[in-house]
């Protein structure tokens, strides 16, 4: 095939990207060079519209290992022990083909952290969709459940944690964010940068077949009405080839073989070759003759750009080929010595003993386009004033129950109860509360993670948007007695040739950047997702926000549930009445604009900190953030998972109490004491400086707001668990 | 006391069986599917997971790996052999417990903890439990259990089954039955007793901070029976 600028279009690059590719070449690349470089140059490998803004990020703390630029971060939790955590988007695969889009992506990400000789011990998602009454969204929701359970559950490693969100601006890209946390010791974490001269490149786990070509270029495209045409370039998934791949890697990493290692995930073979030459200064040579293939005839241009999954490369130390061989025939996989390591700085291929492809490393790596795309600024929408007969005639508990059964707050068991959460025997909090948590096997110690967004006040404004999603994360981990350690990030936004949408992530960045640098809470890791876009229209900004933290003592971690009557149960934090954006003005009141509530660092940082001292001062007997539809809310899933009522009294200061109840001011939390331990509580929250309410007493199993009105927890709890089992059963 | 816990390719409970043996005092070994010898033992454990994928029938394949002709033969001498979820799944492909397990009713995977009403204790596993009713965990897709009249006639008159899914005060109905098993059957034995297959994961249940500890009181009992 004869290469030239239509050609070039035709795989994605701008006619400028394709004049300096043949520029840097000094010559007109040909078929197998263009893929190659198409591959690395779009949007979903190169990171060109988003870099500039990433940098900013802080990835730097005294528990950070590892920052981005590897395979996933790395935090140090002490004790020779090592967690390993990313999150990674699989959205427009997903849209196509939900199963094996969802199911794949969670491959992925566990292999990105297996390559880094971590055994994943924890799984969670992020999960958008449509309006529930689009008429997609039932059979998407189905079927990015059962992939993310099917692939999950099949691995042997349990899903702990994980959000799902309904918004009509998903309707034509849902999103699929996928997590996993590995544990590894300190000393024997393994990296991509290959090292030395003539060392075999190794090719493991499944054979390369024509899936997923050009999987990386469609994930850097917008979507029109010949998407269903993409099919073919959605990988199919395999569990079971990847919990053999991963109990091979694992056992050869015991030793010492391995000099560098990379999963072949988005762009497979070319990505990961490169990678690793890039990171080493080095060159590598490949004789695509040698790669195990599933199909016959397959090119070169196939096998380089083939996304097949449950694939890894390693440079391996000369002379271990025999005793690494022996361990994936064990296992009954692959493995091919396919190339070695060279001086040349180039990325050369061979097929047929003709040299099909020769393309210096930096020309596709350093020289990769990067651009400071244009982007307008948000303003912060001007506040709403509610007025007094909007609500007058409205109901509390009526509202209440609403909110309750509302798809963004109500229980998402249904799908939890599709991922195995328990298995590998440490799972210590399920889904359903605040974050996952999971011991360190064998140890005291205990690893809480959560992941969280808010595409709502992002779009509303996205700094304070941005601010808030690290803010929540932080709060979700306290919430459980975790220490918050260090977050991934997973950026999922609209075209950024379109400046509105450019403008939100540079935004969402600042926001997120302020936040984790204020909260000492740095990004180790994280993905990009550019292209959430069908035609004109994007989604709303959802950078999803992975936080994890350290229990030092598993016992005394803290659960939501609501333990005893008679205890006492208190507000953490200044409630201000904010309601603009919350739940109650968009869905009772149906006011879709205004600001999002404020965030207030220090607020956030001391009533976070100071929860944590009374955690450890084992005063906390339960705890909850305060989010998505305000105290009442919060108060109300506490009394449902603990099977007990409460007598609600709401403080005298100003607000109202529908404003009072619903509102969604930040750096809250709602804490179950003990009678006798008030004045120890107060004192400390005093001392600290922290604004606190008596909000009430725990009872039996009713609600009371004021005296005057009462509902059953039992009624509470058939609106929060009954909406999505009716939607998808129906 | 001697176990074996067998890892297949696929096996994903094996660690967590291993674990839970030896937290109750038994000296464990993990014996590998292409092994021909079986170790000595007083107890063989088919561990949960998905074998093979269960890309073909769940089990099947397991059914077919050099170490089950040694497991069959140790289990035909009378040997303890108990089969846990895929373990289970191995178990009825190989005939060792009648019936087939099928996809769950409501075509979904589930993962929760379920009530099971102990239905037979003049066995080596239940002997000696107090409660009548124990709080397990089930993890499957499919523990749907089902097999002809026949064999569930021969089945009750041999008194074969081990536990019904039920609700916490031992009520065995339809309601309380997770996947469609007939009779609730969440766990069964062959005739002579010494061989059973469940869904139920007690290997969950070993710690009160996990989902529960009547996982403990299943091992405790176990090994104080086999002694």
């Amino acid at each position: 095939m004869i290469v030239n600028e239509q050609v070039a279009v035709d795989h994605g690059l701008k006619k400028d990207e394709y004049a300096k590719i043949c520029e840097l070449l000094k010559r007109t690349p040909n078929i197998t060079e263009l893929g190659i470089f198409s591959a690395m140059w779009n949007e979903h490998c190169s990171y060109k519209s988003s870099r500039l803004h990433l940098k900013k990020l802080p990835t730097k703390g005294k528990k950070v290992i590892q920052g981005p630029g590897e395979n996933a971060g790395v935090i140090d939790i002490e004790d020779n022990d090592a967690i390993v955590f990313k999150i990674e988007s699989h959205n427009h695969p997903s849209f196509i083909e939900p199963y094996q889009g969802a199911a794949t992506g969670v491959g992925g990400i566990m292999r990105d952290v297996f390559t880094m000789g971590a055994r994943p011990i924890a799984n969670l998602n992020s999960i958008h969709f449509g309006s529930p009454q689009h008429k997609k969204t039932k059979n998407l929701l189905r079927g990015v459940v059962h992939g993310i359970g099917g692939y999950g559950n099949c691995m042997g490693v349990p899903t702990i944690a994980g959000q799902t969100s309904f918004d009509s601006s998903y309707n034509g890209n849902i999103l699929v964010n996928a997590m996993t946390l590995g544990l590894v010791k300190k000393d024997k974490i393994f990296y991509s940068k290959a090292a030395g001269l003539n060392k075999p490149v190794i090719y493991v786990g499944s054979k390369t077949g024509r899936d997923g070509i050009h999987g990386a270029s469609m994930a850097s495209a917008s979507f029109d009405e010949k998407i269903e045409e993409k099919k073919p370039t959605v990988q199919v998934g395999d569990p079971f080839t990847e919990k053999l791949l991963l109990e091979a890697c694992l056992e050869l990493m015991a030793g010492e073989s391995i000099i560098a290692i990379q999963d072949m995930g988005a762009a497979g073979l070319t990505s990961s070759s490169i990678e690793m030459a890039s990171k080493g200064n080095l060159g590598i040579e490949i004789n695509l003759n040698k790669v195990p293939c599933r199909e016959s005839k397959m090119t070169p241009y196939e096998i380089m750009l083939s996304e097949s999954q449950e694939r890894m490369l390693i440079v391996l130390e000369n002379g271990k080929e025999d005793q690494a061989k022996k361990i994936f025939d064990k296992w009954n996989l692959d493995f091919a010595v396919i190339g070695k390591t060279t001086n040349s700085k180039k990325i050369e291929l061979y097929f047929n003993e003709e040299k099909v492809a020769d393309i210096p490393v930096n020309t596709l790596v350093e020289n990769s386009p990067m651009y400071d795309r244009k982007w307008k600024k948000a303003k912060l929408p001007k506040k709403n004033k509610i007025k007094k007969e909007d609500i007058k005639h409205l109901k509390i508990i009526d509202v209440l129950k609403k909110v309750l059964a509302n798809p963004n707050v109500c229980s998402k068991e249904w799908i939890w109860q599709q991922y195995d959460h328990t298995v590998m025997g440490d799972t210590i909090q399920k889904p359903g509360g605040d974050a996952g948590v999971v011991r360190v096997h064998g140890t005291d110690k205990a690893v809480a993670a959560s992941v969280d967004s808010s595409a709502v006040y992002c779009w509303a404004h996205p700094i304070t948007g941005g601010k808030q999603v690290v803010c929540e994360s932080f709060r979700n981990l306290i919430s459980v007695g975790a220490k918050p350690i260090a977050i991934t990030n997973c950026l999922n936004f609209g075209s950024p040739e379109n400046e509105e949408n450019m403008g939100e992530f540079v935004e969402c960045v600042q926001g997120i950047g302020e936040a984790s640098e204020y909260l000492k809470f740095p990004v180790v890791s994280g993905n990009v997702s550019f292209y959430n876009q069908t035609k004109d229209e994007g989604i709303k900004p959802t950078p999803a926000i992975g936080g994890v933290g350290l229990i030092k003592n598993y016992k005394n971690m803290i659960t939501m549930d609501f333990k005893e009557v008679d205890n006492l149960v208190l507000v953490i934090g200044k409630t201000e009445g904010h309601i603009d954006q919350s739940l109650f003005a968009r869905n009772i009141l149906n006011e879709k604009n205004g600001p999002p509530p404020e965030v207030n660092l220090f607020n956030e940082k001391n009533n976070g900190e100071t929860l944590l001292k009374l955690i450890d001062n084992n005063l906390i007997i339960s705890a909850h953030d305060v989010s998505l539809g305000g105290i009442i809310i919060a108060v109300a899933k506490m009394c449902i998972k603990g099977k007990k009522g409460i007598n609600i009294k709401k403080p005298k200061y100003l607000i109202n109490e529908i404003e009072y109840l619903f509102a969604e001011d930040q750096g809250r939390y709602i804490i179950e004491i003990n009678k006798k331990d008030f004045k120890k509580v107060a004192d400390i929250l005093n001392k600290n400086a922290v604004h606190f309410d008596e909000l009430g007493t725990i009872n039996e199993n009713e609600l009371y707001i004021n005296d005057k009105t009462k509902v059953t927890i039992d009624e509470l709890s058939t609106s929060n668990k009954s909406w999505l089992n009716n939607y998808m059963n129906k | 006391m001697k176990s074996s816990v067998i890892t297949f390719p696929g096996s994903n409970c094996d660690r967590d069986m291993d674990v839970a043996l030896k937290k109750f005092g038994f000296k464990n070994k993990m014996v590998w599917h292409a092994d021909a010898e079986l170790p000595k033992s007083d107890l063989v454990v088919l561990p949960g997971g998905f074998s093979y994928g269960d890309y073909l029938r769940c089990g099947s394949m397991a059914s077919k790996s050099k170490i089950m002709q040694s497991v069959i033969n140790f289990a035909n001498s009378g040997g303890m052999v108990m089969g846990i979820c895929n373990g289970f799944q191995i178990l009825v492909e190989t005939g060792l417990v009648p019936g087939v397990l099928l996809r769950n009713k409501y075509l979904e995977f589930i993962c929760k903890n379920v009530f099971v009403k102990i239905n037979d204790k003049k066995n080596k596993y239940f002997k000696n439990v107090d409660n009548e009713v124990l709080e397990f965990h089930i993890a499957h897709n499919e523990g749907n259990y089902f097999c002809t009249n026949d064999q569930l006639k021969e089945i009750e008159d041999n008194n074969q089954i081990a536990i019904n899914y039920c609700d916490e005060n031992g009520k065995i109905e339809d309601q309380f039955n997770p996947n469609g098993s007939t009779k609730n059957i969440a766990g069964i034995f062959n005739k002579e007793k010494n061989v059973l297959g469940m869904m139920p994961h007690p290997e969950r249940m070993i710690d009160a901070s996990l989902s529960g500890e009547d996982g403990s009181l299943f091992f405790k009992n176990l090994i104080n029976n086999l002694k």
